[in-house]
């Protein structure tokens, strides 16, 4: 069998740091995933259109500006309108450990702070991966 | 340094000391690891000795502080005479908190403000712009036009303390903000005092804050060169930086060749548009890093200081104010934990202390909070109380370079100069600055560096407290900043009466005004300053520059 | 009894395109279902093949087509490959992020795919993805494929029209690739023209085009482009046309499709055959017991080979 776990890394909104995400698309891609990263300043529209045409199983957004009460919710929000429910949405950045519940129940599952090990990302995904 | 004799029994005697006592001991006892590397991959020796620095003259080499080639310092008192300038890089929400943070930090004994601005403004979009929803005030604070610059600074003492503000595509704008606000407080504009970054090419290098395409930035920049050099004396109009090039994940060595290299870069297209390098060159700062390798750090702002003073002499500057290198210091953000965050408080005081080591004139000490939210009061405050012992109780700065003439200070010093102009090379090869972005040389090397140092803290060859050694299974609770939720709200309505209030005919007029002199290759600060005076808007401003250059969209590398 | 993702796929459903694309790049069975209700509405779709180094500018070329196809009221599909690690067997797809502008298009479906192993430039579900997209109504379906020089021919046998870009400054990039990917072109495009050196590369590519076109009905068009600057595309889309009348005018389009086909027909069976072999627990055992005996030079692989296919043949 030739599945292959695809990835959306997307930096929703303004923020312009973006080192982790690319890290952790190296990271993913070493993993044996196929990894699409959109770039800069995306809007959840346009993060929602490339997961629906390239049928990602995981959509992660990384943020380090503060704005993802904002910015990830609209992306899960949209995603859920769009009928595409099957897809694991997971976060990373400077998110502080209390929004981490009010994420999770706008369907974030899960948030990889600073000093995660890209292992742990990793697993996660292969693990929850629907 | 040593004459020849002398280093011939010196060498003889370390190899008998290798022999008789080193290689003795590690039979049994080895060192802990095949390789010590500083985070440059550059192999650290177990002993310096005088032979390694046998090729280094003092006086043309090494130097004394406030001369040629600077090495040692820019000043010949350094801190006796003058402490470094506490400058707490701070912002966030609206200019109302921000102002309250300001005065806290003044009345904290800090000597000199900092600006974050917010996401919204670093791109010139005002806070009612569409793309600014979510971000108003989250990593700085929002300043969409005249009227907030007002009261970001109301009650502050601008003729007297200088201030640094972090803004780069509309670096111009935002500059104009502050002087028309110095203006209208009758504060004349040869006497204030500050910086604005203004650095477009590290953008597109590592922040990714650009607006416009390389050409037309470049431009703005030489105007407020320009601008800054005639009407604004005392004013830094450029602080060329190397942190954003760090904190992306570049080596420290990385991050002393690209930043001077940019610099270069600037002062080649200044001396093209024909401004005289004596007059310009005194108001270019430089703004560093300072990461975690204590000896690296303090080695690499004194190569920086060398290489600068030799490049600019190179590039005709005559007068040792135009030699002379100027660096703000941050300390490193990526460095700092949230597992754990009090012990950032002893990682910040180790790189503020190596940063005032190697010879810094402003620093900013981060907040222990710092990869949690943006700092509380709390926080800021120790980091702040941090720089005043080092500066009080610590006693480095009773003398200047105290590590000047140490075997390995000087031997790295060297070695980092010399990978520096190695660097140079390569991106001569590839036709210079301009094109070796455009082609991705910086953001590949960047990319790579990052990635290495990834994979070294995973697979644990490298160490990092708290993260994948030292580990704790219940974090400690810090409290974090909270921010006045109306704010965006507030700011909005804010922007909304302005905007009905003000001369919209006058505004409509100067933006047309901008718009032709950036059409054409007048200076554009006048007519910047006069849509400013106006009250028009940062985002109105902008996008009139927009219309005219187009906006910079950037070739990926991972 | 049409098969339901088959009828949103006609219908131009992005999300019943997209996940008929991953079923059948999965090799799922229930892929086959689909396509096969889906052949007979293809063949509408102009195949267009992309091929060139690294660095030539492809995906920023594919965009300014793209927009001028848009602006004639054209749908457009776009496959984008980049290679598959061989070692880790993940891909960095990293087209689609040159081509943000098209992003909120509608009538733009990007779809970006990794090699999976496949040598040649393409990927083996390649020919199911160029008939999912005409099937769903595209005009244009343009293939991007992975440019690293040498073995890009595959491109020929799904494509239409074949471009091959080059760049000027790239030293003997013509010279190395003159084996079999020169050749394949319909159309060369020398794409950022405004680089040093680019009338000695037009030369050398008319030179070339001299050689090998020579006795030919069609002599192969030599363009210059500046892809960034949106500068020579208009002249670009026009010989794509024309090379698209003059297939259809002489025999060509039929030749060109029935060489699809067999290219598709061959890739289908192969992966099928493949699948069954090493996949299917019946023989699975005894690969790995023939791998063994092969190691320890007890049997050769020639001889392994037959006392599979033997069990098939039979």
């Amino acid at each position: 069998m030739n599945r292959k776990i695809r990835v959306l890394v997307a930096k929703p909104g303004l923020d312009g740091h973006d080192r982790g995400a690319k890290v952790v698309a190296r990271a993913l891609r070493d993993a044996g995933m196929e990894v699409i990263y959109t770039g800069l300043h995306q809007t959840a529209d346009m993060i929602v259109e490339a997961a629906i045409q390239e049928d990602v199983d995981v959509v992660g957004l990384s943020l380090l500006s503060g704005a993802h009460m904002t910015l990830f919710v609209d992306v899960a929000v949209l995603l859920k309108k769009k009928g595409m429910d099957d897809v694991l949405i997971i976060g990373g950045g400077i998110i502080p450990d209390e929004d981490v519940p009010k994420l999770k129940k706008e369907g974030i599952s899960a948030v990889f702070g600073p000093g995660t090990p890209c292992e742990d990302i990793v697993s996660y995904i292969k693990k929850n991966v629907k | 340094m040593i004459d020849k004799k002398e280093l011939e029994k010196i060498k003889k005697e370390r190899i008998n000391w290798e022999k008789n006592c080193y290689d003795s001991l590690i039979k049994n006892k080895p060192e802990q690891k095949e390789k010590f590397e500083n985070l440059s991959s550059n192999e650290i020796k177990k002993l310096y000795t005088p032979e390694d620095i046998s090729n280094i003259d003092y006086l043309k080499d090494i130097g004394f502080p406030g001369k040629y080639p600077f090495l040692r310092g820019v000043h010949a008192t350094m801190y006796r005479g003058r402490l470094w300038t506490m400058r707490q890089f701070a912002g966030f929400g609206s200019a109302e908190e921000t102002n309250k943070r300001y005065k806290y930090l003044l009345d904290h004994g800090e000597t000199g403000l900092s600006v974050a601005f917010d996401y919204p403004t670093l791109y010139g979009y005002d806070t009612d712009h569409p793309l600014s929803r979510g971000e108003f005030g989250k990593c700085g604070v929002a300043v969409s036009s005249l009227k907030d610059m007002e009261i970001l600074f109301s009650d502050i003492p601008i003729d007297k303390v200088t201030t640094s503000m972090t803004i780069n595509g509309p670096a111009a704008i935002v500059w104009a903000f502050y002087i028309a606000n110095a203006e209208n407080r009758g504060i004349s504009k040869d006497i204030i005092g500050g910086t604005i970054q203004n650095d477009i090419l590290k953008e597109y290098i590592a922040q990714k804050s650009y607006i416009f395409p390389p050409e037309p930035s470049m431009r703005l920049i030489v105007d407020t060169f320009e601008y800054g050099s005639k009407h604004v004396p005392r004013w830094n109009t450029i602080s060329i930086s190397g942190y954003h090039i760090r904190e992306a994940g570049s080596t420290a060595v990385q991050e002393l060749a690209f930043t001077l290299g940019d610099g270069v870069e600037y002062v080649k297209w200044a001396l093209e548009r024909g401004l005289d390098i004596d007059k310009f060159a005194p108001r270019l700062s430089f703004f560093f890093n300072s990461h975690n390798d204590f000896f690296e750090e303090i080695a690499k702002y004194r190569a920086a200081r060398r290489i600068w003073a030799k490049e600019m002499k190179k590039l005709g500057a005559k007068k040792p104010r135009s030699m002379l290198m100027r660096f703000h210091t941050q300390t490193a953000g990526c460095s700092l934990t949230a597992q754990q965050p009090e012990i950032n408080i002893v990682r910040v005081a180790l790189q503020g202390l190596a940063a005032v080591l190697g010879g810094t004139q402003s620093l900013h000490t981060n907040s222990m909070d710092e990869a949690l939210a943006l700092p509380s009061e709390k926080a800021v405050r120790i980091a702040l109380r941090t720089q005043q012992i080092i500066a009080e109780e610590s006693g480095v700065t009773n003398t200047v370079d105290p590590l000047g003439g140490s075997y390995f200070i000087e031997w790295l010093t060297d070695e980092m100069e010399e990978q520096t102009y190695k660097y140079w090379d390569r991106v001569e090869k590839l036709g210079g600055v301009l094109p070796a972005i455009e082609k991705g040389f910086y953001q590949r090397e960047i990319a790579q560096a990052s990635y290495k140092y990834q994979k070294e803290i995973d697979e644990k060859i490298r160490t990092v407290v708290g993260v994948n050694e030292y580990k704790l299974d219940e974090e400690p609770d810090i409290p974090i900043l909270k921010m006045d939720e109306k704010g965006e709200e507030r700011q909005i309505k804010r922007l909304e009466n302005l905007r009905k209030n003000r001369n919209n005919q006058k505004v409509e007029r100067n933006l047309e005004k901008l718009k032709k002199a950036a059409e054409g290759d007048e200076n554009m600060m006048p007519y910047i300053l006069d849509c400013v005076h106006s009250y028009a808007t940062l985002g109105e401003t902008c996008q009139i520059l927009r219309n005219v250059f187009g906006e910079y969209e950037e070739p990926v590398i991972y | 009894m049409m098969n339901d993702t088959a009828k949103k796929v006609l219908k131009g459903d992005p999300r019943s395109i997209a996940r008929l694309i991953t079923l059948s790049e999965n090799n799922d069975k229930i892929a086959t279902d689909a396509m096969k209700d889906i052949h007979p509405h293809t063949g509408n779709a102009h195949v267009i093949g992309i091929t060139g180094v690294m660095g030539s500018g492809k995906s920023t070329l594919i965009c300014e087509l793209t927009r001028l196809y848009r602006k004639q009221g054209k749908t457009v599909g776009i496959i984008a490959i980049d290679p598959t690690s061989p070692f880790s067997g993940g891909a960095l797809l990293g087209d689609r992020i040159r081509m943000m502008e098209l992003a909120m298009d509608d009538g733009v479906f990007i779809r970006s795919m990794g090699t999976r192993g496949m040598l040649g430039g393409l990927t083996s579900a390649v020919y199911d993805v160029v008939e999912i997209l005409d099937a769903s109504g595209k005009d244009v379906v343009i293939v991007e494929t992975v440019g690293v020089g040498q073995a890009e021919v595959d491109v020929i046998k799904i494509a239409d029209t074949t471009l091959v870009i080059v760049v000027p400054g790239l030293g003997d990039s013509i010279q190395t690739l003159k084996a079999g990917v020169m050749e394949i072109a319909d159309i060369y495009v020398v794409n950022k023209a405004d680089r040093s050196g680019v009338e000695q590369t037009v030369a050398e590519v008319e030179s070339l085009v001299d050689i090998t076109c020579s006795g030919k009905e069609r002599k192969t068009p030599v363009l210059s482009t500046i892809a960034k600057e949106s500068k020579g595309i208009d002249e670009l889309l026009t010989e794509i046309d024309s090379h698209k009348k003059y297939l259809k005018k002489t025999k060509e389009f039929e030749k060109q499709r029935r060489l699809r086909y067999e290219a598709e027909l061959v890739e289908i069976i192969r992966k099928k055959l493949m699948n069954f072999i090493f996949d299917e627990s019946t023989f699975k055992e005894k690969i790995e017991s023939l791998l063994d005996k092969i190691s320890k030079k007890e049997i050769d692989p020639y001889t392994a080979s037959e006392e599979i296919l033997d069990k098939i043949l039979k």
